[in-house]
């Protein structure tokens, strides 16, 4: 069934982007919106709007009864659960379904599976996708432990197999220590979760996060290339890049290809991202776990191969088959995503809320401004800091890197500090420019070189 | 008999408590001083802890748990 009617159950720039897609479609859309969210831009551009309830998310856009009632009494053929919130929420997806409308997604047995580390690792094993080399399960004992060590290599993490949370993990760099650490732990294991039972993994010290993005329809399966994003602070991606700057064409065909077995292993439908860590030392890559959702960086690769994500989103879960095979989808050239986010990055990142008083958006060709805000606009304090998403395209990651930083130059938003300096002042390092880096990358270069920049901002205001 | 107002420094949801499970910072009546942390308020994802800023006895809540709340807003009183 052709999707005729959407519901968007979600809220800031990536709502707005898919009443867009929708639009551009023909598509009748119904934006829902918290009591705090009237005034969003998405609210302005869909055809109807749905108060579901108070500003605290888990009243609003977490709540499924309210969202699936918006979606009875409006009469739409489908959800679109966007990133975070509901988006990977397999009894969600299941919800839907039931009350007899399409979740824009996979289904929610494939939302659990993925979802489930240990499953989704079983998954890529079967697969033939690389995961991070360690025990099967349960070590028998110290002796089987340096055995193992010995054979992945050193560092290696052993972790309470009761364990969570990061609670009973050690880090240990050679044999003579585990030797030591490994009765530790043990004991450790045993009196804080009645349970002494350890495994171990292979520590990846320098790593790149590299993703590859798939799309399925259940029957056929394709990647769209590959994504970068290697620099994070506190886990969370700040810059992200297509193609990546530190894979060789033979990895990075090895690499698209295992995503696109994962895809067919389980029949996936829809849009996913398989999530790696690339270790440029060795040149081998690692499984982390696959995202069942538009991923917020998606942008980045459609500015390369020029393919509408989130409109194939809608024809597949509409039952049509996908629009292209894998050699019908190209690349060009390179994009960099900056995640502009209602942070002060001199003030150790605090969240700024706030009315938005003068918006000016660069335009120009290969120049993309994914946002929510416009002049007016009051950012509400109560869910995530992300405000937008400058992209830049250009042909060579040189150019990009340039045209990036005159476009952060002349991209104005005031009335509340936002990441734009951050942004700025990585446009034009020397590190970055080089493409050298890992995912710990940008928390050191945030306490050197950031921390200078900022003494330096301050000496001359 | 004076009362002192505390006002939140951001706009946010207002927490009484560490955690769901844990025991409010301050129950109504409770004596306070300058340092101690009275609530947390929820910003943008990032919990940012409330100091009293003042000193002084019972203190009275007027924003419940969970309650949202502007910049400048008079979240308690105490009594000097």
């Amino acid at each position: 069934m052709t999707i005729k009617s959407v519901l968007v159950a979600n809220r800031g720039e990536i709502a707005v982007r898919i009443v867009t897609a929708a639009k551009a479609l023909g598509i009748r859309t119904v934006q829902v919106h918290s009591a705090a969210d009237a005034d969003m831009l998405a609210v302005k551009l869909a055809d109807e709007a749905v108060d579901i309830g108070p500003p605290a998310a888990k009243k609003s856009y977490l709540n499924i009864e309210a969202i699936i009632a918006a979606a009875k009494e409006k009469g739409v053929d489908a959800i679109h659960p966007g990133y975070g919130f509901l988006s990977e929420n397999g009894d969600f997806a299941d919800a839907v379904e039931k009350a007899g409308m399409i979740f824009i997604g996979p289904s929610g047995d494939a939302i659990r599976t993925l979802g489930d580390k240990v499953a989704a690792r079983d998954v890529a094993r079967r697969a033939g996708v690389p995961t991070v080399p360690g025990s099967d399960g349960r070590l028998a004992d110290g002796a089987a432990a340096t055995a193992l060590a010995a054979e992945i290599g050193y560092p290696v993490m052993i972790k309470a197999a009761a364990g969570g949370g990061g609670r009973g993990i050690r880090i240990v760099a050679d044999e003579a220590e585990l030797e030591k650490q490994f009765p530790l732990a043990s004991a450790e294991a045993q009196a804080a979760f009645g349970d002494g039972g350890l495994y171990m993994e292979k520590v990846i010290t320098r790593a790149r996060h590299v993703e590859v993005q798939i799309f399925g329809d259940g029957e056929n399966f394709v990647h769209l290339f590959e994504r970068e994003c290697s620099l994070q602070r506190r886990r969370q991606k700040v810059w992200e890049e297509a193609p990546s700057a530190g894979l060789d064409a033979d990895v990075r065909q090895k690499l698209c290809e295992s995503a696109v077995a994962l895809a067919r292993e389980v029949k996936y439908r829809g849009a996913g991202t398989v999530e790696y860590l690339y270790d440029d030392k060795t040149g081998e890559f690692y499984f982390i776990e696959v995202n069942t959702r538009i991923q917020v960086e998606h942008p980045v690769t459609e500015m390369i191969t020029g393919f509408d994500l989130v409109q194939e989103m809608f024809n597949v879960a509409g039952g049509a088959p996908l629009s292209v095979t894998q050699d019908e989808i190209s690349e060009n050239g390179h994009a960099i995503e900056c995640r502009i986010n209602a942070e002060d990055p001199f003030k150790g990142f605090l969240p700024t809320p706030g009315a938005i008083t003068k918006l000016v958006v660069p335009e120009g060709k290969g120049i993309r401004f994914d946002t929510m805000l416009y002049e007016g606009y009051a950012i509400p304090p109560f869910y995530d800091s992300l405000l937008g998403k400058l992209i830049v395209h250009a042909e060579s990651r040189e150019a990009c890197l340039e045209k990036l930083a005159v476009t952060l130059e002349k991209l104005t938003i005031e009335g509340v500090a936002t990441t734009v300096p951050l942004h700025l002042a990585l446009a034009r390092d020397a590190t970055v420019a080089s493409g050298d880096y890992h995912t710990r990358f940008l928390e050191g270069w945030l306490e050197e070189d950031f921390a200078r920049l900022a003494d330096e901002k301050e000496e001359v205001a | 008999m004076s009362k002192i107002e505390i006002k939140s420094p951001l706009p946010g949801t207002f927490y009484r408590a560490s955690s769901p499970e844990a025991a409010p910072f301050k129950a109504d009546g409770d004596a306070v001083a300058d340092t101690d942390t009275i609530g947390l308020i929820e910003v943008m994802k990032t919990f940012q802890e409330i100091p009293a800023g003042v000193s002084g006895k019972a203190i009275t809540f007027l924003v419940d748990n969970e309650e949202a709340v502007m910049a400048g807003q008079v979240i308690a009183e105490v009594e000097a």
